[in-house]
């Protein structure tokens, strides 16, 4: 998500949409991990984890489970970050990993928007410490494009060209109190004194 | 300067009084009035506005020759002297060797009367070798062509009632006097700063008012018995102000001196752990700066004595537990005491006269210092431009050492001219 | 100012939960299989120790190694420090050595605050234990160990929680700390000990005093016992080991009387028969070991906040200015 969002912000999916595309995430998911039986869903905080509970609850309808049935989690990669050195360092957020852990399970991590894919790459490194999963697969809500690392998603809620002067901005009702997925401008370069 | 050292200044208030001219004629003041002529070839210096003091006395410097010739020698020291003013100072014992007997002293004495730019009067060491075991030989420091009067054990404390007692018996003989460094020595082991809130917070061992104040009690008392005089050198605290008091009221012969840090600088400053501040007595608090303040207005503390404590840069650039004790303080006393004392309206130039020139040298008992500024005196003299405003810089300092707690602070005052027997050692504030 | 952790005075409550729960993620570490993050990888972190604690050193080592930085040991022991090198020959030394962070266990109050305001060096300066001023991680650590037992932890600050620290405050680093940051975070501190033992000037700190131990037990939610040296009888700070233990040491009936929930904590290394008695030590209301574990997670989350990123998370030192 980026900073220093400004308005007059468009609104390109609403909660409808959004309830929408994780329906579609969780079927797909389930057509290619054949039944979904040994996924293990992974959110990236903070809104990640919300999507990777909702999808969780979805694939649980889909595959008639009970409720937590379907094993999802937390993963924080605050400290496996490459840009650390350039901002203050920040708050971690936590990291859930479900009982049974990751190893030779079907991981799908979970993010709210696919940019650059620096975040992806870290959440790997993090994963490659805490097991060996079976295979990561990642699901985003939003793939606003310009990548940076040779990295795509296997699950998209939206393909979402923008500009690198462009915002996307995800809010969710957990966090937010609304679903939207909002396009804005970014304020160009703070003056001087900000 | 002309050969027949003749001066006129013109227009100095002296002793902050209405203008006068002032003439100097070889080592004397010829005339003091207003509207005088100058003679032919003399020097004629224009002190409108300016201040006229005889030449200030410090009783309590640290020259540190022979021994530590690294942080001042008699040669800078009395440099440093001259630009703050002062036309006699009074060489602390502690020096290496120790000045405890006629040989050293008169060592000190001639190197001062060869730097010439202050005189130089040693004092003595009470016992030998400052260890409070032995009086050293006091009546031969006396005798020696010194001639000390006041002998302190300086930066240690003659802990030893008995000791104590028979140093305040034996210069009787001569008119001497004990100059005390009060510190009860048992209960300041380890001590780092005053004791009190701030030692609380910083975890410095704490210096308690009573280790001074207990030592000043027991001399005043001891002095009394005797019937002899004592000197309190670097008067720190409230309490000891109120016995001072007590005993001059009593009219014992005792006398007491301050620093001029002791009468600005509080114990907060050390929160920085920055050893400047480190000294020994130690900063105090508010309370006891206040009660030094109003003790030097009336008079219970009798004089302002610097206790200039040269260190080289190293002994200060590091952690405050390793750190040497004192400050310089011969340049910057004047503007302090300006500060402290006149700004605020406690004293009148007058009276700074009287606590920085005349009371010492009595209390030293020298007889060429600390005069009426008339005719017929000697022409040791200190002119002061009141009106300056300035920040310290010790880059700029005579002395060698450059601990002074006042870089970077703005104090008042600047001495442009001091003459010492009528002849000019600073003119327009620098050396001559 | 630079990034530096030299008292606990100099956490806001914001600061202090912040690392709290920092260190509560990061305890989280020790149950995976690979308990190392990258993230001070290519840093240095020094350990300059003055005084010898191994302890408190190894603490440090582990949690700058488990965060990736390379960790370079300096003991004043056996090196130029003890040949009468200076603490700014040294700390130019380490500077000349890139250190990232200096983490500095020193015998003079104030020796951190002067090697981090002196500009001998560029890097962040940790205060592992200064004289008988402050060790701001100590008190970290064992805040964080009453989190954990007395709140519902993350997050938490200790708000109206009593805790009562017995034994030499007049010498404690630990009490120092221990009470700034308490107050801070919104607990009620009570000091007791002899009146020998309390600093003159204990009157402006933010916590009461008492001289009686049985009075304050029953209403403690964490009793912390100081560690009391031998040699401080010989100092006439109290007349004999027997009276101490007696008046001020915590045995098994005192800790009967404490609430139910309420630990007993101690910061090590314990005097068994003086101020603790080995009931005591040994019941699992004593929290010491859990504080050592607890330690390396404190450690980790500050070198973190103060090296991690491109500024510090965290307080800057006191200035003269800011007191």
């Amino acid at each position: 998500m980026d900073a220093h969002t400004s308005s007059p912000a468009r609104s390109v999916l609403e909660a409808p949409d959004i309830a929408r595309v994780l329906t579609r995430i969780a079927h797909e998911i389930v057509e290619r991990a054949k039944g979904a039986d040994d996924v293990v869903l992974l959110g990236i905080p903070t809104r990640g984890v919300h999507l990777a509970r909702r999808l969780a609850a979805r694939l649980e309808e889909i595959t008639d489970r009970a409720p937590g049935e379907v094993p999802v989690g937390s993963l924080d990669i605050t400290m496996y970050r490459d840009d650390l050195r350039l901002r203050p360092a920040r708050a971690l957020a936590r990291t859930e990993i479900p009982g049974d852990g990751i190893d030779g399970r079907l991981v799908v991590l979970v993010d709210d928007v696919l940019f650059s894919g620096r975040t992806i790459r870290a959440a790997l490194d993090a994963l490659g410490d805490i097991g060996r999963p079976r295979a990561v697969q990642l699901a985003v809500l939003v793939d606003r494009g310009h990548r940076e690392l040779p990295i795509r998603a296997d699950y998209v809620g939206k393909n979402l060209p923008t500009s690198l002067r462009e915002t996307v901005k995800v809010q969710l009702t957990e966090e937010d109190g609304r679903d939207s997925v909002l396009l804005g401008l970014r304020e160009t370069a703070p003056a001087d004194g900000q | 300067m002309s050969e027949t050292n003749t001066t006129l200044l013109r227009g100095a208030k002296v002793l902050g009084g209405e203008p006068q001219d002032v003439l100097i004629e070889g080592e004397r003041i010829a005339a003091v009035g207003t509207g005088l002529d100058a003679p032919a070839g003399a020097t004629v210096i224009d002190a409108a506005g300016q201040i006229l003091l005889p030449g200030l006395v410090d009783l309590h410097t640290h020259l540190r020759e022979p021994g530590r010739e690294d942080s001042e020698t008699v040669l800078t020291g009395t440099k440093a002297a001259a630009v703050g003013g002062f036309t006699a100072v009074h060489a602390m014992a502690n020096t290496f060797p120790v000045a405890d007997t006629a040989g050293v002293v008169e060592q000190v004495w001639r190197l001062g009367k060869e730097s010439g730019y202050c005189d130089v009067q040693p004092v003595g060491a009470v016992t030998v070798g400052l260890e409070g075991k032995k009086l050293a030989e006091l009546g031969a420091m006396r005798d020696s062509a010194a001639g000390v009067r006041v002998f302190s054990d300086d930066g240690k404390c003659v802990d030893d009632a008995v000791i104590m007692r028979r140093a305040l018996e034996y210069v009787k003989a001569f008119d001497g006097v004990i100059a005390q460094h009060a510190q009860e020595p048992r209960l300041t082991e380890g001590a780092q700063m005053n004791e009190g809130i701030v030692s609380a917070e910083l975890g410095l061992g704490g210096w308690p008012a009573v280790a001074e104040e207990s030592i000043v009690a027991r001399d005043v008392l001891l002095a009394a018995h005797v019937g002899s005089r004592v000197h309190i050198c670097h008067l720190s605290t409230a309490g000891s102000v109120e016995i001072v008091r007590w005993a001059k009221s009593k009219g014992w012969n005792v006398t007491a001196e301050v620093t001029p840090h002791h009468l600005l600088l509080t114990d907060e400053l050390v929160r920085s752990y920055n050893p400047v501040y480190k000294v020994n007595p130690p900063l105090r608090t508010e309370a006891d700066v206040m009660a030094l303040r109003e003790a030097l207005a009336d008079g219970t503390i009798d004089c302002v004595a610097t206790d200039h404590a040269p260190h080289p840069h190293e002994d200060k650039d590091c952690e405050w537990g390793a750190a040497a004790m004192g400050m310089v303080g011969l340049e910057t006393a004047l503007s302090v005491v300006q500060h402290t004392m006149v700004d605020t309206g406690l004293l009148d130039w007058a009276g700074v006269a009287d606590r920085m020139s005349h009371r010492p040298s009595v209390i030293g008992r020298l007889t060429g210092h600390g005069r009426p500024i008339a005719a017929g005196e000697p022409a040791n003299l200190t002119l002061l431009d009141s009106a300056y405003r300035g920040v310290v810089n010790p880059a700029g300092f005579a002395s060698r050492s450059r601990n002074t707690p006042y870089e970077g602070r703005e104090l008042p005052g600047r001495v442009t001219h001091t003459f010492l027997r009528g002849r000019a050692t600073v003119v327009d504030g620098k050396l001559a | 100012m630079k990034r530096h952790l030299i008292s606990a005075a100099d956490l806001s409550r914001d600061d202090a939960v912040l690392i709290l729960d920092t260190a509560e993620e990061l305890a989280r570490l020790a149950d995976r299989p690979i308990k190392k993050l990258p993230t001070l990888r290519g840093r240095t972190v020094v350990n300059l120790f003055f005084e010898d604690s191994t302890r408190t050193r190894i603490s440090f080592e582990a949690a700058a190694k488990r965060l990736s930085a390379d960790v370079i040991n300096f003991s004043a022991k056996g090196s130029s420090v003890s040949k009468g090198e200076s603490l700014k020959d040294t700390a130019l030394t380490l500077e000349a050595m890139g250190a990232d962070a200096v983490v500095i266990r020193h015998h003079s109050s104030g020796a951190p605050h002067r090697l981090a305001t002196s500009g001998w060096i560029g890097g962040s300066v940790v205060n592992a234990g200064d004289g008988t001023h402050e060790h701001p991680t100590q008190a970290l650590l064992d805040a964080f160990t009453m989190r954990r037992h007395l709140t519902s932890g993350t997050g938490q600050d200790l708000a109206g929680r009593r805790i009562t620290i017995v034994g030499d405050i007049l010498h404690s680093r630990v009490a120092r700390s221990n009470v700034h940051l308490l107050a801070t975070l919104g607990a009620e501190v009570t000091l007791v000990a002899p009146p020998t033992l309390v600093p003159f000037g204990v009157e402006s700190w933010p916590c009461e005093v008492s001289y009686d131990l049985d009075a304050v037990v029953g209403k403690s939610d964490a009793v912390m016992m100081l560690r009391v040296q031998r040699e401080r009888m010989n100092a006439a700070f109290f007349p004999t080991e027997r009276e101490y233990a007696r008046r001020y040491g915590l045995d098994g009936d005192r800790m009967a009387r404490m609430p139910e929930h309420a630990i007993v904590m101690h910061p090590g290394p314990m005097n068994r028969g003086m101020e603790i008695t080995a009931e005591v030590a040994d019941s699992d209301r004593c929290t010491a070991v859990e504080q050592v574990t607890n330690g390396v997670s404190i450690r980790m989350a500050v070198l973190y906040l103060l090296l991690g990123g491109n500024e510090s998370a965290v307080a800057a030192a006191r200035t003269e200015e800011s007191k």
